[in-house]
């Protein structure tokens, strides 16, 4: 065997309906490598129920569960109750959500699972946009980006606000442990779903994943671009656990110009529109870096 | 074990009894004592089931419907604006058929605010593909959950039901409810044992998107499955009174239907006012009976084209309306009895709505009106409003 | 499957994706040069429709063409560029 720095099974099936360079389908695989075989996924509409392919055939070497879009969080709670009714102990509940799904029309479900303590790993692969509907707005698109909700036009209609912070807002509700990861960065994802299924309590994983047709980007630098956002501090890659925060890599090493410019969903940002997210993204990665200090805990 | 109790006591005792494992509870009045009751058992350890204390409805039904594919057997009860708004759920229960049981404490939706009992709430959820049944008083509250659980289960069927409990009428009164001993109930009830549910050595999908091709047939299967449910609660019907001596053989129940000229349908515990009614005509020499509706869903056909080639004017009392023709049992039982149309009368009475009292004299007035059909052979409204503030002294 | 007794009580999936030859939806197809090739398996670990098959120790990547859909990713990633992406007309 050649020397693997991730796990050798799969658990993802070829022949799945992921378009082609589909970030969300390598963090799948991903995950999938780290989660193994004794693991549950729930899923709402996302792209993902789409990718798993047509009936009768399906993508994922675990036991799925379908469910309607909000209720993620809910259904997760519903396993884990049924789970423990059976005294079933080694089994790992994962909810499996888009962003959408998550930070907008799933929240309050996924806030109850958080309040109720569920034992679970909730996994937004964020895509930055509804995608499987055709790349609209939501909550976690970021600040100035196209969508087909957000099309510019002669009222300058591009997202006039920035995404919605949710790993700051799940931490007073309650999280055991929140992390975000990238595809460009597969062994930290791989230890970090590891870790989190060690932990008991919600654990909320953040994952890039990028998006060839809704970022306007060419299949093939799916993942440069990913690596590129967190070598410009738009997304880095951090611990959270016991009000501790830990910085996995400090690699903010370039200007954001370089991520923003190298995707069509960005292409009509104004030096001024380049300037703001600059000092947005400075300030966030300031604030982060202070709370990882304050912490006592090594990047 | 007589004793005496609320409806909502019984359906959580029913919960009990039926060993169910886990519970999604969220309050809306008049459910919310089924939740606290069901918290109180599993807190003092008489449950030893798992509770969910949900954010909504909505996640109520979400949550058991992840159970229920674990193998779980799942409960939850709500009302009105609640099964509302899980109303996309029990699409999704019905569709999976995963056999939840849930009473439904049957209450008007808003606007206006009100919060007692009618019965537009279950009528909006009657294409789900959930089965549902009435109840008459706080006994059937309880035996109907045990016998649902039996029904819903079988392997033949797998559909989720709801039991109807009119709102405060049923929920809040104490009435006497005989309830059996547990292990009474282990012989009648066995423990879930689904052929589908998650599989680690066969790891599945469960839910998948299915297209054109294939969509219709799976439905197809659904409606199959609830057509056979009208023999399977006849069969646990039996079974429950060979076991407890209650009789619940029939999807209809009649009462003093035999020689009747004339009958009213009536769902829920007006039926009980119904029956009153009937015997005070009965008194006065009136041929009349009342033909109590149990199951809805399943519809009753056969049961009901039987009644009428024996009575021939046949009136029906919704709690509900349509925005159609008339009240929903009404619509399904004229629909029902259209081979019969030209021998049989069939009339629509809309009251009770918004918890509004039906009164035993009123019930009076609406057998004589359906014999006054009888008498004359016509009919000059298809539908009329029960004790509406209209101005016309008919019905005050 | 011919009709509705044919079918499972709910719609459970019955059977993997494998079959599925996501290979035709190809327009560039990669080809590894061996002779660049260091047998880092970069390019198996980000593959995201597992179409680089992991093979014994000394062997190079092998691409299954029934399912790689051509993204390129694994062109772009590799550490020697040892991959180039080719247009599937203009093999022949």
């Amino acid at each position: 065997m050649p020397r693997l720095t991730v796990p050798k099974e799969e658990l993802v099936s070829k022949g799945h309906s992921g378009c082609a360079g589909c970030g969300a389908t390598l963090l799948a695989r991903m995950c999938l490598k780290a989660l193994g075989p004794k693991t549950v996924i729930n899923s709402p509409a996302c792209c993902w129920s789409v990718v798993q392919g047509v009936w009768p055939r399906a993508a994922l070497k675990v036991p799925v569960i379908d469910n309607a879009f909000e209720c993620t969080g809910a259904v997760s709670s519903g396993i884990r109750a049924a789970l423990d009714a059976k005294g079933i102990e080694d089994v790992t509940v994962v909810g499996w959500a888009g962003d959408g799904g998550t930070v907008d029309i799933g929240l309050q479900a996924l806030s109850g699972a958080i309040d109720r303590r569920t034992d679970f790993i909730y996994i937004m692969y964020d895509n930055e946009a509804y995608m499987n509907t055709g790349i609209q707005c939501s909550g976690c698109t970021p600040l100035y980006a196209w969508t087909n909700t957000t099309p510019g036009g002669k009222n300058q209609e591009w997202k006039q606000v920035g995404k919605k912070p949710i790993m700051e807002m799940l931490i007073p509700n309650g999280i055991a442990y929140g992390a975000t990861v990238s595809i460009a960065y597969p062994e930290d994802l791989v230890a970090k779903v590891k870790k989190a299924k060690t932990i008991r309590g919600t654990k909320f994983i953040h994952a890039l994943s990028s998006c060839p047709p809704g970022w306007k980007i060419p299949s093939s630098k799916s993942v440069e671009v990913a690596r590129l956002a967190t070598q410009t501090g738009i997304f880095p890659l951090y611990e959270y656990e016991n009000g501790a925060y830990m910085l996995s890599k400090d690699v903010k090493t370039k200007p954001v110009e370089e991520y923003l410019m190298s995707q069509g969903r960005f292409k009509h940002l104004t030096p001024a529109m380049i300037a703001e997210v600059q000092r947005r993204v400075d300030e966030d990665y300031a604030a982060l870096k202070a709370k990882c200090k304050g912490a006592g805990a090594s990047g | 074990m007589l004793d005496l109790m609320t409806g909502n006591a019984a359906a959580a005792k029913a919960a009990m009894l039926a060993r169910v494992e886990v519970i999604a509870a969220y309050p809306i009045t008049p459910q919310t004592s089924i939740s606290e009751k069901l918290a109180e058992m599993v807190a003092n350890g008489e449950m030893n089931a798992k509770y969910i204390k949900v954010e909504s409805e909505h996640s109520a039904m979400a949550a058991l419907i992840g159970a229920s594919y674990i193998g779980a057997r799942t409960f939850t009860a709500t009302s009105s604006q609640g099964l509302a708004l899980m109303h996309e759920m029990l699409f999704w229960a019905a569709g999976a058929r995963r056999p939840i049981v849930m009473p439904v404490v049957s209450r008007a939706l808003g606007p206006p605010w009100n919060i007692w009992t009618d019965h537009m709430d279950v009528m909006g959820e009657r294409d789900t593909g959930w089965m549902q049944l009435f109840c008459e008083n706080n006994q059937e509250t309880l035996d109907l959950i045990l016998m649902a659980y039996r029904v819903a289960e079988d392997k033949e069927i797998m559909l989720p039901a709801m039991i109807i409990e009119d709102g405060f009428i049923l929920s809040h009164t104490f009435e006497k409810v005989d309830v059996p001993a547990i292990e009474e109930i282990d012989f009648y009830l066995h423990p879930f044992n689904p052929d589908v549910k998650v599989n680690f050595r066969k790891p599945r999908r469960y839910g998948s998107l299915v297209m054109p091709d294939w969509a219709m047939e799976f439905r197809y299967n659904n409606a199959l499955a609830m057509e056979k449910a009208k023999k399977k609660w006849v069969e646990a019907g039996i079974a429950f009174k060979k076991a407890f001596g209650r009789d619940y053989s029939s999807l209809v129940e009649l009462y003093r239907c035999e020689d009747a000229d004339v009958a009213l349908i009536v769902s829920g515990s007006a039926a009980g006012t119904a029956k009153v009614a009937a015997d005070r005509m009965r008194e006065r020499g009136r041929k009349v009976g009342v033909a109590k509706l149990r199951t809805f869903r399943p519809f009753p056909t056969e049961e009901l084209l039987r009644l009428g080639e024996r009575v021939r004017t046949i009136g029906v009392f919704d709690r509900s309306y349509t925005f159609a023709q008339g009240g929903a049992i009404y619509g399904e039982v004229r629909n029902a009895l259209y081979p019969l149309a030209s021998d049989v009368k069939v009339k629509g009475y809309i009251g009770g709505l918004g918890g509004r009292d039906i009164t035993e004299a009123e019930f009076e007035k609406m057998f004589e009106d359906l014999l006054a059909i009888a008498r004359s052979g016509s009919m000059t409204k298809d539908v009329e409003w029960v004790a509406l503030k209209d101005g016309s002294w008919r019905w005050f | 499957m011919e009709t509705y007794r044919d079918l499972p009580q709910s719609t459970y999936s019955l059977q993997t994706t494998e079959s599925v030859r996501t290979g035709t939806w190809r327009t560039f197809r990669p080809i590894i040069d061996t002779k660049k090739c260091t047998r880092c398996y970069t390019c198996w670990k980000f593959c995201p429709d597992v179409s680089i098959e992991l093979r014994e120790e000394g062997d190079y990547p092998k691409v299954d063409y029934d399912h790689c859909k051509g993204c390129g990713i694994c062109a772009n990633e590799c550490p020697t560029v040892a991959i180039t992406m080719v247009r599937e007309d203009s093999i022949c």
